[in-house]
């Protein structure tokens, strides 16, 4: 699954997921009728809204082993929501094809460490790079900490530990704009920690509170670049 | 409808289709049993770490410890039914508040320690007084038997009688109102003691 | 003091008046961080604290979920023990009894421990109409009370002051409440405590009734409980000859022994301590001790309703043990007026809502909505309270109540449509895929005019009217991608990197 965010806004997220994946050995496909998890909706309220993306979901991913999002909270969404958004529709047959489908959704590093077993994926990235943990892939799906133990793995990178990493960036979908000021409060104070490390790339396994993040750097010309962990796991600099 | 058989119709109304109430699992009650040594140096640890003063002693050196932890105060009171002696105290219990707001420092027993969370538990029988009784003083000196301390909080509340008032006391009284700053004293006793008496 | 949170307006407009604060927001920077480390470490050295977690949700929903039951068990133990019990439907209601009380003992005063359900229904405010005067005790309280101010935290809610300005409101205000404050007051906070000691001991030794709230209810024993700090709890509870307390319908917890959960859960998560100060219990009256009459309100004002919500009764778990605002990102940088109740924070956004119900009030139907839905609050909550889930669903009742109406849904309608297209276009991959084929033609046309770039080189916008001025206020969007994955993929069946990144 390629996250609707990542499809029209972020490519270069879903590409390195397929190179990544592909390097690992792994049969990679892109089913043409995926849109979107439906999050954006069920996390504003428009619960009815969420129907027919949910339909579209369960129909595209019918035939897979996994599926495998570059994202915490589409994960976490299909996880966690899609049964509550089929149980409104009242339609049995969807609820069960949800109860089929979602559980195989999974966040990236959850599918590189457990399914596959891998914590080196043989990247090479040598860049000083902090992580921020989102808050869907820490807590809503509990990642723990494989995306850094992916990140240790990689050859050349210099991690450094973001202070107060595990609080919220302030991005929470709607309510970036719903609340603009809080937000960009909270993510304020997100990107000031961030200055702190000396980091040259921000790292995070969400596109979506990259987007939040980036736009808070380039505005205050922080000169620091945002990478999707895929991104990073994908790389192979200098290596030929 | 009066208000009580309204509001009781309008719980039974919300839970029509309530599910069964789930079973409760007290494992946290399983914890490993511990020397009696352990277990009363954590307690007196604990107390200390409140910021109370901690005296421990054998039960032969009570009255002396008694008199040194006494030592410059004037006006002594205690409850009636104290099973030892306390040097110059009178016997407090029809003090009026306003009279017991004067007095230097009252002692009493105590019903259960909790060695876990650093508490004495009083639960105002003979020898602890009426609840005033160990309020109003600036000063609280609480006789604490060895036998009398328990490891947690279960096993508090085990042995303590619910139909009796009681007070837990976790060191003086304190506050973090200001900028969440602990400050000890405000209404209780600002200063509490606490007598060990084990061996 | 005729203070109340009646005319707040909704959250995001509050919220942006207290970001604009920025001592507010230092000294609520602090206060959180400080209790947030005490916390972390008291929890951290039980090894059963998941366990109690879940025996504290449980013991909490066997409560509600038989909830007369227990009540009516409650009320007859209360009864045995020589307590009068009272039921109160409303606000109004817990007003009258507690006025009526006063009024039969002639007195013209009352001693207050801190309690919420009380400043809930704006007991305060009721007295007073009454000619009756409510001294707060605690010292918190007694800092707001005396500031003419609002209540900002559940267990502190003077924390948005800092030691200066509560030095300003003792000098200020003290001496017209009664003994004023002592000429060289500094702003130490073990002098102001010293004195508001002074202050209020006057009032306690002359106090004849007392009025409180309880953190539990035993319906089997009848047992009241408070927990505190400093000692004005025992003072209201021990001296008065009357004392009636306000007790929320779901405190109501079914046997004595379900304490050793909670008086392990309450004092960990809430001061960060292993346990608070003073905790007292009485069950009834005790002859020659104490108060010889006692009163118990026992209070609805819309528990009944929130209990009849599948999803959000969970929150009638609640131990008021203020977790949840110490870790939140939202409250810590906008403090607790802006949720406009004396419940703030995570708990106030769902609690509010289901207490009064949605579709009524801007201000209550913006407050599901003040969370970025980070799940920080659910991870420390004692009785596993999930916040993010309730709040989801509140926002479904919110969009539902204001589905089908007309002009007057205020900003719902806008955005009903957004979400109405955006249903449409992602529910069916062909419709996306033409959607983002008209973006990547803006994309290209930003890449070659737009004279912004995000760092490493990408085009992207800045400021940008119309809906999208809410994002590009602070931050720049970047511009869509000249070509999409979808088509990248179409292309080259994803082989081929080079040609579009
Ligand atoms: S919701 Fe949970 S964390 Fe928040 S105040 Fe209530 S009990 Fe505490």
């Amino acid at each position: 699954m390629v996250t609707c965010l990542a499809d029209g806004l972020f490519p270069d997220a879903g590409k390195a997921t397929v190179r990544l994946l592909r390097r690992l050995g792994v049969e990679v496909d892109f089913p043409d009728a995926q849109t979107c998890c439906g999050q954006p909706m069920v996390n504003t309220g428009y619960l009815d809204e969420a129907v027919p993306l949910v339909r579209t979901y369960v129909d595209a991913f019918a035939d897979y082993d996994h599926v495998v999002a570059p994202s915490g909270s589409c994960a976490g969404s299909v996880r966690h929501q899609h049964a509550l958004v089929a149980r409104r529709s009242g339609d049995e047959g969807l609820v069960r094809a949800v109860a089929e489908t979602s559980p195989r959704a999974l966040e990236l590093s959850e599918f590189l460490v457990d399914v596959l077993g891998v914590e080196d994926v043989g990247a090479s990235y040598p860049h000083r790079v902090t992580y921020h943990p989102t808050c869907h892939s820490l807590r809503m799906l509990g990642v723990g900490d494989r995306p850094l133990r992916l990140l240790r793995a990689v050859r050349g990178i210099d991690l450094v530990e973001l202070p107060h990493a595990e609080e919220c960036c302030g991005f929470g979908g709607t309510f970036a704009v719903k609340n603009a000021d809080t937000s960009v409060a909270m993510g304020g104070d997100k990107v000031r920690h961030v200055r702190e490390t000396g980091a040259e790339v921000l790292v995070a396994g969400d596109s979506s509170c990259l987007m939040h993040l980036s736009g808070l750097l380039s505005r205050q010309r922080a000169g620091v670049r945002v990478a999707h962990l895929a991104e990073v796991l994908a790389a192979q600099e200098g290596i030929s | 409808m009066s208000a009580r058989e309204e509001i009781l119709a309008a719980v039974r109304a919300a839970l029509r289709e309530a599910p069964v109430p789930p079973e409760v699992s007290r494992g946290y009650r399983e914890s490993p049993s511990e020397d009696r040594a352990v277990v009363l140096d954590r307690f007196a640890e604990r107390v200390a770490e409140y910021r109370a003063t901690v005296v421990r002693c054998a039960p032969a050196g009570l009255a002396e410890t008694l008199e040194t932890v006494l030592a410059d105060l004037t006006s002594v009171v205690v409850p009636a039914g104290l099973p030892f002696e306390v040097p110059r105290a009178t016997v407090g219990d029809s003090l009026s508040a306003a009279g017991l707001d004067a007095v230097d420092v009252v002692v009493t027993a105590a019903a259960v320690g909790i060695a876990r969370t650093g508490t004495i538990v009083l639960d105002h029988g003979p020898g602890q007084g009426r609840r005033a009784l160990s309020l109003v003083p600036d000063r609280h000196v609480c006789v604490v038997f060895g036998d009398q301390v328990v490891a947690g909080v279960p096993e508090g509340v085990a042995r303590l009688d619910p139909g009796r008032p009681q007070t837990w006391i976790s060191g003086p009284s304190a506050t973090s109102d200001i900028e969440l700053d602990r400050v000890e004293g405000v209404h209780g006793p600002r200063q509490l003691t606490v007598v060990l008496v084990d061996g | 003091m005729g203070h109340t949170f009646v005319g707040m307006p909704a959250f995001p407009t509050a919220a942006r008046d207290a970001l604009a604060d920025t001592q507010l927001r230092r000294n609520l920077a602090h206060a959180t961080g400080t209790i947030r480390a005490k916390r972390a470490a008291v929890v951290g050295e039980v090894e059963e604290w998941e366990e109690l977690r879940v025996a504290g949700a449980a013991i909490k929903d066997r409560a509600l979920l038989a909830l007369d039951e227990h009540l009516e068990r409650l009320e007859s133990s209360l009864t045995a023990r020589g307590a009068v019990v009272h039921w109160a439907r409303d606000a109004e209601e817990a007003g009258e009894i507690v006025a009526r009380v006063a009024r039969d003992h002639a007195v013209d005063e009352v001693v207050k421990i801190k309690s919420m359900a009380t400043q809930e229904v704006d007991l305060n405010g009721a007295l007073e109409a009454a000619g009756i005067a409510a001294w707060e005790t605690d010292l918190a309280e007694l800092i707001v009370q005396l500031g003419d101010d609002l209540p900002s935290h559940i267990l502190v809610p003077a924390i948005h002051r800092n030691r200066a300005e509560i030095r300003e409101i003792f000098r200020r205000s003290m001496a017209a409440a009664g003994r004023p404050a002592p000429d060289d007051l500094t702003d130490e906070p073990a002098v102001l405590a010293a004195a508001a000691r002074e202050h209020l001991r006057e009032k306690f030794l002359r106090a004849r009734m007392a009025v409180s709230g309880a953190n539990f209810a035993v319906a089997e024993t009848g047992t009241l409980v408070v927990v505190e700090s400093e000692g004005n709890g025992r003072m209201c509870l021990t001296l008065p000859d009357v004392l009636v307390s306000v007790v929320g319908i779901e405190k109501v917890v079914p046997t004595w022994e379900d304490l050793d959960v909670f008086l392990q859960l309450l004092p960990r998560s809430s001061t960060g301590e292993r346990m608070n100060p003073y905790t007292s219990t009485w069950s009834g009256v005790t002859p020659g001790d104490g108060p010889q009459e006692l009163h118990v309100v026992l209070l609805d004002n819309g528990r009944t309703r929130a209990l009849a919500d599948e999803v959000g009764r969970q929150a009638l778990r609640c131990i008021r043990c203020s977790a949840c605002l110490n870790v939140c990102p939202v409250y810590e940088r906008v403090g607790g007026h802006a949720y406009g109740s004396v419940y703030p924070g995570p708990i106030g956004a769902i609690l509010n809502p289901l207490l009064r119900g949605v579709g009524e009030s801007e201000q209550v139907d913006s407050l599901p909505y003040a969370s970025s839905l980070c799940g920080a609050c659910f991870e420390v909550c004692p009785v596993r309270i999930d916040i993010p889930s309730v709040l989801v669903d509140l926002r479904a009742q919110v969009v539902d109540a204001h589905r089908g109406r007309g002009p007057g849904a205020g900003s719902h309608v806008g955005e009903a449509v957004a979400m109405k297209a955006a249903g449409w276009t992602f529910g069916r991959a062909s419709r996306l895929a033409a959607v983002e084929r008209a973006a990547g033609l803006v994309g290209r046309a930003a890449g070659r005019f737009g004279r912004r770039t995000l760092p490493g080189g990408r085009a992207a916008l800045g400021r940008v009217p119309g809906p999208g001025a809410a994002w590009t206020g602070a931050r720049d969007l970047p511009a869509p991608p000249e070509e999409s994955f979808r088509v990248w993929w179409r292309r080259t069946g994803g082989r081929d990197e080079g040609a579009s990144s």
